[in-house]
């Protein structure tokens, strides 16, 4: 399978405002609590980095940051043609009664975040845990919604949301692309 | 990933694979260190522990191993099977099999064992040990722990001490450092040194060296790994005393200091104090032995997953 860019959704400068909306947002829906921010692999764990830095600024304890790797809690091993390489887990301790905030980069069917949910309550119980997101797509196959979106937008189910950050990919971008 | 149905030993491994379960090993090994140590990414997957020969880390820690990916986990040892009531091996095979078993891990004093096992079953078979031929858990979990202390494993001179006539470990582990470049030395007394073990490495094999002096082999050496003596496998006398023994192949502090000064100090297990290691070396601050154990189970988690998890 190949993929033909269809359109540039947001470029350099877009993403680090979108980034920063996300931030200031969590920050004002949680009126100063202390909060954790799980970045989940790969792509929701340099925005989480970065929204970070940005609430770090605006309040007196800078949140505290973790990664999350759900591929041993996906429900679609044993369907998959190849086995997703595994990638750091790191959760700070004693997060029981603490407010988690999920990052990912593209919500669509949602069964990541399930993982994700699954692979959270290993850790302990969380007074909340709250999902943002980059981009909503749609095409939802579970009861889950996202608590902070950067932009909704609708999509065909055979296109592919692109995010591209600098940390990975040299670039700061969001392209639609098309299966072909 | 493993385009692999088993794993039988290093030998056949290429590279590639080997940095993969143990690039894989180093995420698995956060998973022990949760509160709750456990994922469910095998949930639904039978694993057999089919032991013919006695052992406690490597039972244990594939045990524990499957258990922390929520498998089910079913130990069988020789003498409660029915292979105290004649029952062969290949007969036993095929009944697991039968079963649906997903993962059968085989011990076997015959060396060769789970090869022939691999060719009747559908289950994936892993090689936990096959009499003197291989030991490949054993020496990739050596191998993670050698680089996880030395951030490398080219390059670096091994010393591998004691029994190496009856060792899969030592086979196994020089198959992999050579595979990587890494000077291995095999260092045994003449009656415990087989003739012709220099032509078990095909590659590679200037990175091979025999010695059955001591103190050549841990002259310099980053890493030093002792053997245990196999009395249990040995049918005549191979030296004269275990005190004699002691004094020209046990590792002592004194001889430990010919090594390099950040010289980390192995050993496979089960340890015979006062044999083959001074108890103040075994305890003292190179000492990586409970370090080995460790890094087992998130090896041979990363094993289980790679094999079945797909």
């Amino acid at each position: 399978m190949s993929l033909k860019l269809s359109y540039q959704l947001m470029n350099s400068d877009e993403v680090s405002t979108t980034l920063n909306r996300i931030a200031d947002d969590i920050l004002k829906a949680n009126s100063g609590r202390p909060l954790v921010l799980i970045g989940i692999q790969r792509r929701g764990v340099p925005m989480a980095r970065r929204m970070a830095v940005r609430m770090a600024a605006k309040m007196q304890r800078e949140p505290q940051i973790g990664t999350l790797d759900i591929n041993l809690y996906r429900d679609d091993l044993t369907r998959v043609a190849s086995q997703p390489v595994v990638q750091k887990t790191e959760v700070p301790p004693n997060i029981d009664d603490r407010d988690v905030v999920l990052v990912d980069d593209v919500l669509y069917t949602g069964r990541t975040i399930r993982a994700a949910l699954d692979a959270l309550c290993d850790f302990g119980r969380m007074r909340t845990i709250q999902l943002a997101v980059m981009i909503d797509r749609g095409h939802r196959e579970l009861p889950i919604e996202a608590n902070f979106i950067g932009k909704r937008i609708t999509t065909k189910d055979d296109e592919v949301v692109e995010v591209r950050l600098k940390e990975f990919d040299g670039e700061d971008a969001i392209y639609v692309m098309e299966k072909i | 990933m493993l385009k692999r149905k088993d794993l039988l030993g290093i030998e056949d491994l290429g590279r590639e694979e080997i940095l993969e379960i143990l690039d894989a090993a180093e995420s698995f090994q956060e998973v022990s260190t949760r509160p709750i140590k456990k994922v469910p990414t095998l949930r639904g997957k039978t694993i057999i522990n089919l032991f013919f020969e006695a052992s406690t880390r490597t039972r244990t820690s594939f045990e524990i191993a499957g258990k922390r990916l929520s498998a089910d986990v079913v130990n069988i040892s020789s003498s409660t099977s029915s292979v105290s009531k004649g029952e062969t091996l290949i007969d036993t095979a095929r009944t697991l099999d039968a079963m649906a078993a997903d993962c059968v891990v085989i011990r076997h004093s015959a060396s060769g064992a789970p090869h022939t096992l691999a060719k009747l079953t559908k289950a994936s078979i892993v090689n936990g040990g096959d009499g003197s031929h291989e030991h490949p858990t054993q020496a990739l979990l050596d191998a993670y722990t050698i680089r996880q202390r030395k951030r490398r494993l080219n390059d670096l001179k091994v010393a591998i001490i004691g029994d190496i006539a009856h060792s899969r470990v030592a086979r196994s582990n020089t198959h992999l450092l050579t595979k990587f470049g890494s000077h291995v030395w095999l260092c045994a007394a003449p009656t415990l040194m087989p003739l012709g073990i220099e032509r078990i490495v095909c590659e590679n094999n200037e990175f091979l060296h025999l010695t059955n002096s001591m103190d050549e082999a841990v002259e310099h050496a980053d890493v030093v790994m002792m053997l245990r003596i196999q009395f249990e496998r040995m049918t005549e006398s191979f030296f004269p005393s275990v005190r004699e023994y002691f004094r020209y192949y046990g590792l002592t502090s004194a001889r430990a200091r010919w090594a390099k000064p950040d010289v980390i100090i192995m050993h496979p297990g089960p340890m015979n104090r006062g044999v083959e290691i001074a108890t103040d070396v075994a305890d003292g601050p190179f000492s990586v032995i409970l370090d080995q154990v460790s890094a087992g189970v998130a090896v041979r988690m990363a094993i289980l997953y790679l094999l079945l998890g797909g």
